[in-house]
């Protein structure tokens, strides 16, 4: 049974103000209500001024997914009541969009190319942010700051065959749209998701307002699963619109209520219609994903693996690019590998991370100053320290406060001395032959000197200790 | 110069919703001269309602533009007046604060919506008033009250803070008792306001001149037809006589859309009013709504209990006009008969410099007397077209029926309001002297 | 024509709130409107295009916002910076 998905996906553009006013984007921090005013907040008679920069940044993106933009297009009214809509209408484009008939190239699950055709984008505004106040509360609060951000919707054709396909496909539209400079994926709420999914020959059901790119992912599976344990139990799917619990990872009936809207959509006589099309022409657009991963492989000589890690996020290419001239290959496998790691494990952004002291790690490794496990150690203490949001420590002082510079192996005869006596049976067992005996042997003698000597080369002085039955 | 003005009308009319007694004033062209100024249009600190009982206490945070320049030119603000609510009527009887009489015979109305500022000027509490004309709201009221008002070509005056009735085909316009007042104010409110995405740069910059020799005046059949008073229809006649005799000549002309036109202003003023009025629900603004109920049944029982009955009504035909099923016949349909209607326009006045006939097909009504809301949309049907087309027109009196005021009504090119003004003027200058 | 559940259904769309007693005289009113508005089906030619000037822009430059005094002014009921509105649960 073929799944079908189609996504709506409905991003705020990063620019300085909003769609239709000159209130600031940078609300997230904000008390509510203060990044208003009389257009925002709909107060009668203030009218809408459309952002040129909103109009640059949607035909970017036209541009980048090879869109047709269209001689003229218009905005709109799409009118309904919501208290988080302070007009009673979203200014919105509806049969004249920016542009139209565009694609993005994706992996299927076969990890064969494929081409999800995008329908259209258009620009519209955000409306404000309800608060439901907890507690079985009879009402709920409003906050106008997000009112009038600008947000792209981005419509595709119903081309996704899964739900991880539609995750693959969000990732790299969103790593195209970092790319070029009109979207900050890292602020919260900056990307909402509307999934068109059905099972063929079934109908289609419409999974409203999914906030995350893994819940995007959850809430399909859930639905693939709930529509195959309908039809298993030869019940058939209705066509309606549900709602998705992020927390409970399931998708709830919105009861058909959604479904009656009549949006009376006419043009919106405040504004003048947009002809932009011979714009698109002078843009230039920025080296994208594709071309960026196959110039890393040429260039610094690194892996398809590391060239795609590096190249998926905008900001985590920038940052190997200032820290590869060290040696390109151990930059990749340390940032793609062991940083990027650290970081998700810490939850943090690469742009809390000092390149230049990451350069200086590198070069303490690169240079054998200090070992592999060492250079982890003070990794984390530096992430750590950042984090906190303390200063960073230069990787040599940490490496000289903890005393992790590299020893020879000469210096530890002590510990291995002391670790042979105190282990007999492992000696025992080295002796009649189980090779595990000595990387036991060898791992206490790394505890004990937290990570200091080369591995192989303590091996070399552990076995020659044992072989001559003492030093 | 700056002062304060003591205003304290005997306003026995009700042409105000809210006067200010003591107002201060500052420097400028119009310094110390009492304006008056339609309550659709914002002004900081001084409740702004519409004549609606929905806005009986918001009081705007900001200055529309037109008040901005009134101020920085030195006017005196001395009130806000009486208006048809949200500008939706022929009669300033709809306002929630009671009608507004006609000071030149108070059994009759003033005309609308700007019935308050006609009256205001007409009592001679004010020299001049700002009106807006959404279908006739301006040219209606000074027609019935023996008053000069301009509206202005679509773009000219910003919008900015003039509250939404319908905003493809509403400007801000002056009133006065005199073409040369009228013309002033017009030169101080039409300067460029970036804010007003549909205006352009073309301010007024303007003395009326009285020469019109050679000035072709187009005559549309359509406008001295069925359902014009026949005496109207002849002062108006008599009226253009005059320009005639200051050296104009009149050509027939003929505007074939006018039979769409009041369907088509009717249909699209109320289909963009029921957009502009959802906004009201009592959640940022206005009486406090029911937080307790849910959104749909909170905001019924408020715009229920708190808007008039013809506001009612035209947002639920508007409603209906852009619904699914309907739209194509209804606002589709009256989108091409608008264009039909310029077009008809713009040939007309190519065979002439402006266009001539009544403002109103009758002198004032009696309060009370349309009660048929259909009977009183007809009466705008003179008026109507210059909006749809966003030409200039201005209504200047020109005689009077059983001793009620009649208006010419003179149309112009786009952005050619000194053209309609000067003609106004030199017929003023000539019946006055 | 339109039915009194015409009325009823589009005073719902609208948000306007009817009351049962109101419903014959709306119904009345408004089929004499559109019975007027008949004209239109006579209207020839096609569906305009949009004339006059296109493109116009402002910049991308930060303005100052109202306070959130100013803003929450003219709100019926505030909590904590918010402004309380009806429930949609």
């Amino acid at each position: 049974m073929k799944t079908i998905v189609g996504l709506e996906i409905h991003v705020q553009l990063a620019t300085a103000t909003k769609l239709f006013c000159g209130c600031s984007t940078d609300y997230r921090d904000d008390e509510p209500n203060t990044h208003c005013c009389p257009v925002c907040l709909g107060l009668p008679g203030a009218l809408p001024r459309l952002n040129r920069k909103a109009v640059e940044y949607g035909l970017r993106v036209a541009k980048a997914l090879e869109m047709e933009v269209p001689e003229e297009s218009e905005f709109a009214r799409k009118n309904y009541f919501y208290p988080d809509l302070p007009k009673a209408y979203q200014i919105t484009q509806y049969d004249k969009p920016l542009a139209i008939a565009g694609t993005v190239e994706i992996e299927d699950d076969e990890g064969h190319e494929k081409n999800v055709r995008i329908t259209r984008v258009h620009l519209e505004e955000d409306p404000g942010r309800l608060v439901h106040v907890a507690g079985g509360s009879k009402y709920s609060l409003v906050d106008y700051n997000r009112s009038g951000i600008p947000l792209l919707e981005i419509v595709t054709e119903p081309d996704m065959r899964s739900p991880q396909e539609a995750r693959r496909f969000l990732n790299k539209l969103r790593t195209i749209l970092e790319y070029l400079g009109v979207f900050d994926g890292d602020r919260e709420g900056s990307l909402r998701v509307d999934a068109n999914i059905s099972l063929e020959g079934s109908e289609r059901v419409e999974v409203k307002n999914i906030s995350s790119y893994k819940g995007v992912e959850k809430a399909l599976t859930f639905e693939v699963t709930r529509q195959k344990n309908l039809l298993r139990r030869g019940q058939t799917v209705t066509r309606e619109t549900r709602h998705f619990m992020e927390g409970r990872g399931i998708t709830t009936s919105a009861r058909g209520k959604e479904e009656e809207h009549d949006y009376r959509y006419f043009p919106e006589p405040d504004l003048r219609p947009l002809r932009v099309a011979g714009w698109v022409a002078e843009i230039d657009l920025p080296e994208l994903p594709v071309a960026r991963k196959n110039r890393f492989m040429v260039q610094y000589g690194i892996s398809l693996n590391h060239a795609r890690t590096l190249t998926g996020d905008p900001k985590l290419a920038d940052f190997y690019e200032e820290v590869a001239h060290v040696d390109p290959v151990l930059a990749a496998t340390w940032v793609a590998d062991t940083l990027l790691g650290e970081l998700n494990y810490r939850d943090m952004s690469i742009a809390a991370v000092p390149a230049d002291r990451i350069a200086e790690l590198l070069a303490l490794l690169g240079s054998e100053t200090i070992t592999d496990k060492a250079g982890v150690q003070v990794l984390r203490e530096m992430l750590d320290a950042c984090a906190r949001g303390r200063p960073c420590e230069r990787p040599a002082a940490i490496v000289e406060r903890e005393g992790l510079a590299r020893a020879t192996g000469g210096e530890f005869t002590q510990v291995v001395q002391t670790v042979i006596a105190a282990n007999p049976q492992a000696v025992e067992d080295y002796r009649t032959g189980k090779k595990g005996a000595l990387n036991f042997l060898v791992g206490q003698v790394m505890k004990e000197t937290r990570g200091r000597a080369d591995p192989r080369e303590l091996g070399r002085i552990v076995s020659e200790c044992l072989e001559t039955g003492g030093v | 110069m700056a002062g304060t003005l003591d205003f304290s009308p005997d306003d026995r009319y009700n042409a105000f919703i809210t006067t200010c007694l003591e107002v201060p004033f500052g420097d400028g062209a119009l310094a110390g001269t009492a304006v008056a100024v339609k309550d659709n249009i914002s002004t900081t600190g001084i409740r702004t309602t519409c004549g609606s009982r929905i806005l009986e206490d918001y009081v705007p945070p900001y200055d529309a533009h037109v008040v901005e320049l009134l101020r920085e030119k030195g006017a005196a603000i001395v009130g806000k007046t009486n208006m048809d609510e949200f500008g939706m009527g022929t009669t300033t009887e709809t306002s929630a604060f009671g009608p507004v009489r006609n000071p030149v015979d108070p059994t009759r109305v003033p005309g609308g919506s700007s019935g308050g500022s006609a009256a205001a000027v007409a009592a001679g509490f004010v020299p001049m008033a700002l009106g807006t004309d959404t279908g006739g709201s301006i040219r209606c009221p000074a027609a019935f009250c023996g008053i000069v008002g301009l509206k202005p070509t679509y773009g000219r005056v910003s919008r900015y803070g003039l509250v939404a009735y319908a905003n493809s085909l509403e400007q801000i316009g002056p009133m006065a008792r005199t073409v040369e007042d009228a013309s002033r104010l017009m030169s101080v409110i039409a300067r460029y306001d970036p804010r007003d995405s549909t205006m352009l740069d073309r301010p007024y910059d303007h003395r009326p001149s009285a020469d019109i020799a050679g000035l072709r005046i187009g005559i549309p059949e359509e406008y001295f037809g069925e359902g014009v008073d026949p005496r109207v229809a002849e002062t108006v006649r008599d009226a253009i006589g005059i320009l005639e005799g200051l050296g104009a000549d009149t050509v027939p002309v003929s505007i074939p859309g006018m039979r769409h036109a009041l369907a088509a202003y009717y249909v699209i003023c109320t289909s963009e009013a029921s957009s502009n009025l959802a906004r009201f629900d009592g959640v940022r603004y206005g009486p406090a709504v029911d937080t307790r109920k849910t959104w749909h049944e909170a905001y019924q029982e408020l715009r229920h209990e708190r808007f008039g009955a013809e506001v009612r009504r035209r947002i639920m035909l508007g409603t209906f006009a852009l619904s699914a099923g309907y739209a194509g016949r209804y606002y589709a349909k009256a989108q091409v008969a608008r264009r039909n209607i310029r077009q008809d326009f713009e040939r007309a006045l190519r065979d002439a410099d402006i266009i001539a006939g009544p403002t109103m097909p009758t002198v004032a009504f009696r309060l009370g007397e349309k009660t048929d809301p259909l009977s009183m949309y007809l009466s705008d049907i003179l008026t109507v077209p210059a909006n749809l087309a966003g030409i200039p027109a201005i209504s200047v009196p020109c005689g009077r029926v059983d001793g009620l005021p009649v208006g010419l009504q003179l149309m112009g090119r786009q952005f050619e309001d000194e053209r309609v003004v000067d003609a106004a003027f030199a017929y003023e200058q000539e019946v006055g002297a | 024509m339109v039915s009194e559940s015409d009325i009823e259904h589009i005073a719902e769309l609208a948000d306007i709130g009817i009351s049962k007693d109101e419903v014959p005289e709306f119904t009345t009113q408004f089929n004499a409107i559109l019975d007027y508005f008949e004209v239109l089906d006579t209207v020839q030619g096609e569906s305009a295009p949009a004339a006059g000037i296109t493109n116009v822009f402002r910049e991308d430059e930060p303005r100052p916002c109202l306070s959130q005094e100013a803003a929450l002014a003219n709100a019926g009921s505030t909590e904590n910076g918010f402004i309380k509105a009806p429930r949609v649960m």
